[in-house]
């Protein structure tokens, strides 16, 4: 490309030897070419390398859901069958989770999640309608309203959850703890103290450590007989706990690990965002008298909530593929407690099942599509267009 | 009063004076929370520095925490690593320095081109062609799949077709989509899990023979950050000035001669710092190495969680070595960077 363009263009001090001046007459044609395409080659590489590597692959996949496939011998199509299999058939325990009766808490969150989600429906009609934002809404409260049903029907009533809760554990819990840690810490670090420069660096250390080496590190750390909080787990009484075999702990490990590492990522855009609030505008509160708490939520959060609600857009998009974490960690266990959509999809591949592995990634896809456009749509556009 | 002007670069470690005049109370508590943190978050890395010091012995007798006073510190895993299996290890960290920095060259190239057209040329693509291409290909992947014929050749003919009824009836579609359609599909393709599309690209790569090589990660790097680097490009581009531009053009510069010339040595900024967060994200990519590479191509973070297997357990203080050392080119790459890149880049784009 550069050589190319360098060779094509007349520079001042050409470095085009004389001898080949014969073919200049060429080369200025190309380069005339050239410039005439520029408008198509700028962005053609991109373009295609995504038609062929992004969309291609997207639609094949789709065709892969379909059928049945091993890697030797001949592809069948099956129809809904794969994905029938994940949600209502054999696989649903491993997807889904394990149903059992419905327990009495479970029946309130269903019924409460049903009356918010109408209450909300409702209420949007009542403001100003459109029939997009109407069927938008609906497919939103549509996959809130299956949510709390698997939430009520699994967890709620004692039973285990399948990928898909577990999934949505790490990215809901998990999201939800860095934002809150990330935006706390960033406010620390926007305070005027000294030392400053020293805790933005070292806060930031977590980025670049790969997360295989968290994974490991964090297994380190929980290790009960051999890590290096032993003595206090063992003060704790907790000296034979096998956290990597108890669902939760071994799911809690893991959010852990996640947001040691990207804590940071939240910590720096917010950081930048609070710093760029000009001075004056808190100022001016504070001689109004305003308090502290006041300056926050009528001053600083308005004006830095576009860039949180994107940067957190961000992060849930991220955390949905989560995967090494939890390979790492617990390689999906105990059992299947902490495989997320990503593993459940790669262990359906490593068993050479492309169809079911692909019907898994579908699905995943489904599921983000819907909370990050829900997201984008009800928080991200919202927050900034009344900011 | 005007607000004091706000330190920069190495200005910043000298802080302003008007810095500590909080109450003492709130200092307290800021410092202790800061300083939990800051334990929190050095106490995992200086125990894998520590560990990969340690023999095998003084792993597994249980915690010890502080070098020559409750343990001897060795080279042992390093040696390990570096002389007796240097190979492997050596091999390994070549694929990664060669696919990664392959990866982000080839990513930011195409990426910042696509974002600077993006910024600066008004592109109409008509949404009938666009179907239209959509019918074609879809029509391939019927006759693949129902007729049985040859993946190349029904692509072949699918574009082909495209080509020609473009062509024929491009004239008569009047729908435009604009530049903002193109960004906001080429940066939506992050939402998609890698997972999703990695069983037909292995599949594709099979066909011609790239499994296990350098090509497939660097290409599948590439593909997966591009998104990225044309989000924050774009953004960058957006934010320089026109006249420069303008006035090179009408000197008769040709459009990639300004790009070369005046618009990138001015962006450097933007692309430090899309380099560095591309050059990571690939650096410590698991997913799709995973897939495409074996033994040929295997990168770090594989031959990292490979440390697990056998009978012998975990090799803590191996492990320990591999990630200390796959940290050092991060961290060089941002210590070369870093001048370049103002803290606003990555906010600016954010905010969007």
């Amino acid at each position: 490309m550069a050589s190319a363009m360098d060779q094509g263009t007349v520079r001042p001090g050409s470095r085009i030897p004389a001898e080949t001046a014969i073919h200049r007459p060429l080369r200025v044609r190309l380069a005339e070419w050239l410039d005439g395409q520029s408008r198509q080659l700028f962005i053609m590489p991109a373009v295609v390398l995504i038609l062929i590597f992004s969309i291609f692959p997207l639609v094949a996949s789709l065709v892969l859901a379909f059928s049945r496939l091993r890697l030797t011998g001949n592809m069948r199509f099956v129809g809904f069958d794969n994905f029938e299999k994940q949600i209502f058939g054999s696989e649903q325990f491993h997807f889904l989770g394990t149903f059992g009766e419905i327990s009495v808490a479970g029946w309130v969150l269903i019924v409460a999640a049903g009356a918010a989600i109408l209450w909300w429906l409702v209420a949007y009609a009542r403001s100003g309608f459109t029939w997009a934002g109407f069927i938008g809404r609906l497919i939103t409260a549509a996959l809130g309203f299956g949510l709390a049903m698997l939430l009520g029907a699994t967890l709620l009533s004692g039973q285990p959850f399948g990928t898909l809760g577990v999934t949505l554990f790490y990215v809901f819990v998990g999201c939800a703890f860095q934002f809150a840690i990330g935006l706390g810490l960033a406010f620390l670090c926007a305070q005027p103290i000294r030392g400053r420069t020293f805790f933005r660096v070292v806060f930031f250390l977590p980025l670049m450590i790969t997360p295989i080496g968290v994974g490991y590190a964090f297994r380190m750390m929980a290790d009960t007989t051999k890590g290096p909080l032993a003595p206090a787990w063992q003060w704790l009484g907790l000296g034979d706990f096998a956290w990597a075999a108890d669902p939760w702990a071994a799911r809690v490990f893991i959010v852990v690990g996640d947001s040691w590492q990207w804590i940071p990522f939240i910590f720096v855009v917010l950081l930048a965002a609070l710093e760029n609030i000009p001075r004056d505008f808190v100022e001016a509160g504070e001689v109004d008298g305003a308090s502290r708490w006041q300056i926050f939520r009528e001053i600083t959060w308005p004006q830095i909530m576009p860039v949180a609600a994107t940067v957190l857009l961000i992060r849930m998009i991220e955390a949905f593929k989560i995967v090494d974490l939890p390979n790492i960690m617990t390689s999906g266990g105990p059992g299947i407690a902490t495989e997320s959509m990503t593993l459940h999809a790669f262990f359906s591949w490593r068993a050479l099942d492309l169809g079911e592995a692909s019907a898994v990634a579908y699905l995943l896809l489904f599921v983000t599509v819907i909370v990050c456009v829900s997201f984008f749509n009800l928080v991200v556009l919202k927050r900034v267009r009344t900011a | 009063m005007a607000p004091p002007q706000r330190p920069t670069g190495i200005a910043r470690l000298f802080e302003p004076p008007e810095i500590g005049r909080s109450a003492i109370g709130t200092r307290i508590v800021v410092y202790t929370l800061l300083i939990l943190w800051s334990v929190f978050v050095l106490f995992p890395i200086y125990w894998v520095v520590i560990t990969s010091f340690k023999t095998p012995n003084a792993v597994n007798q249980g915690p010890f925490y502080i070098p020559w006073v409750d343990f001897t510190p060795s080279l042992h895993a390093w040696e390990e690593l570096f002389v007796f299996d240097y190979e492997d290890t050596l091999k390994a960290y070549l694929n990664s320095i060669i696919i990664a920095s392959c990866a982000t060259v080839l990513c930011v190239a195409v990426g910042s081109m696509a974002a600077y057209a993006l910024a600066r040329i008004q592109y109409r693509p008509k949404l009938g062609v666009i179907l239209l291409f959509v019918v074609c290909i879809a029509l391939a992947f019927v006759a693949m799949a129902v007729a049985g014929v040859d993946w190349w050749l029904a692509l072949a003919v699918g574009v082909a077709l495209f080509f020609f009824l473009a062509r024929a009836l491009g004239r008569h579609f009047r729908r435009t989509l604009g530049n903002g359609d193109i960004l906001f599909w080429i940066i939506s393709q992050r939402i998609l899990a890698p997972i999703v599309v990695i069983v037909p690209i292995y599949l594709m790569f099979q066909q011609v023979n790239l499994l296990d090589t350098h090509i497939a990660l660097i290409i599948a790097y590439s593909v997966t950050n591009l998104p990225i680097v044309v989000w924050l490009m774009y953004d960058f581009f957006s934010s320089i000035p026109l006249d420069l531009e303008e006035s090179a053009q009408l000197d008769g510069a040709s459009r990639i001669r300004t790009f070369w010339e005046i618009v990138l040595p001015l962006s450097r900024p933007g692309l430090a710092a899309t380099t560095l967060l591309v050059m990571i994200l690939s650096w410590n990519e698991y997913l799709l190495a995973l897939f495409l590479s074996t033994s040929n191509a295997q990168t770090m973070p594989i031959l990292v969680a490979a440390m697990n297997a056998g009978e012998r357990g975990i090799l803590w203080w191996s492990m320990s070595v591999v990630i200390i050392v796959m940290i050092i080119p991060v961290v060089l790459l941002a210590l070369v960077l870093q001048r370049f890149i103002s803290k606003g880049v990555l906010l600016g784009a954010v905010k969007g």
